[in-house]
């Protein structure tokens, strides 16, 4: 009665889908950067599905290695982000398009 | 009983991976957000991956969406964003039709039954789920045998991660100074 494989990945696509969607389309800084943190996740769900089709544990190092680098990546960005916010007050992404302050 | 569980969890991470697209204020997403990864650690628990699904909730729900809610309330940029201008003209038909077509492109091989084609080599590390050794064993045994240099890389990593952040959110000298003689007036 376990659910196949196929459906987990199924899902997982249509998570990461969802996510690049949203980055696609949002403007707001924290929500596209909340649709990376989606398709990270949508990765992860795919690692430990193979992990369980494949009999392998590399698939839940690799989940795990992916956890803390996304940690650090939050950090960095809403370090970024915050940066961005103390110059210029509710800039979305089309007003920091220049490359220059 | 597991097509419940995986239906329940299936739903709620979808309908919190659209709240975050489609919600307009900033912590409706980061709420749904987390709605999303606890159904990621349910379907992770579904299939076995107890510590993940563990860390999953400590780290993602515990610690990134406050970490994000916080970013929201001291910036103040919690007011609702107006959805129905389109930036861009076409360019929201456009993002959901590559969607589309990159979906068409990752379910292509599942359809067909030939993940191996996104997977590559069965069993390369060890067994995750034969033998009777506990989730966390297994891990540890791997990670800290096999994937020690990544592992202690990953310390490196943190370590250039928080050193990034302090340097990011220091404010300049000058006008630190600025703030301290306007405090000092009245």
């Amino acid at each position: 009665m376990t659910v196949p494989g196929a459906w987990y990945l199924t899902l997982a696509s249509i998570l990461f889908v969802v996510g690049a969607v949203g980055l696609l389309v949002r403007r707001n800084v924290l929500v596209m950067f909340m649709c990376v943190e989606l398709m990270l996740n949508a990765v992860n769900l795919t690692f430990v599905t193979f992990a369980r089709m494949l009999d392998d544990i590399g698939g839940q190092i690799v989940v795990f290695f992916v956890l803390v680098v996304a940690a650090a990546e939050v950090v960095v960005g809403l370090g970024i982000i915050v940066a961005i916010f103390r110059r210029r007050a509710g800039a979305t992404a089309d007003d920091i398009s220049l490359l220059k302050g | 009983m597991d097509w419940v569980v995986f239906g329940v969890s299936a739903a709620v991470v979808l309908v919190g991976a659209l709240g975050v697209v489609t919600s307009r204020n900033p912590v409706h997403a980061a709420l749904s957000l987390v709605g999303t990864l606890f159904g990621i650690a349910i379907l992770f628990v579904a299939q076995r991956a107890d510590f993940l699904a563990v860390v999953q909730v400590i780290v993602y729900a515990g610690a990134i969406v406050v970490l994000f809610l916080f970013v929201i309330m001291l910036l103040g940029v919690d007011q609702a964003e107006n959805l129905e201008v389109d930036p861009l003209v076409g360019q929201r038909p456009a993002a959901v039709g590559l969607g589309l077509a990159g979906l068409a492109c990752l379910l292509l091989p599942i359809a067909f039954g030939k993940w191996e084609w996104l997977s590559g080599q069965p069993s390369v590390v060890g067994p995750a789920h034969t033998g009777t050794d506990p989730n966390v064993t297994r891990l540890a045994r791997a990670l800290f045998a096999r994937y020690l240099l990544p592992f202690e890389a990953t310390s490196v990593l943190l370590v250039i991660a928080v050193i990034g952040a302090v340097v990011l959110a220091r404010r300049p000298l000058g006008s630190e100074r600025l703030d301290e003689t306007v405090r000092e007036e009245p």
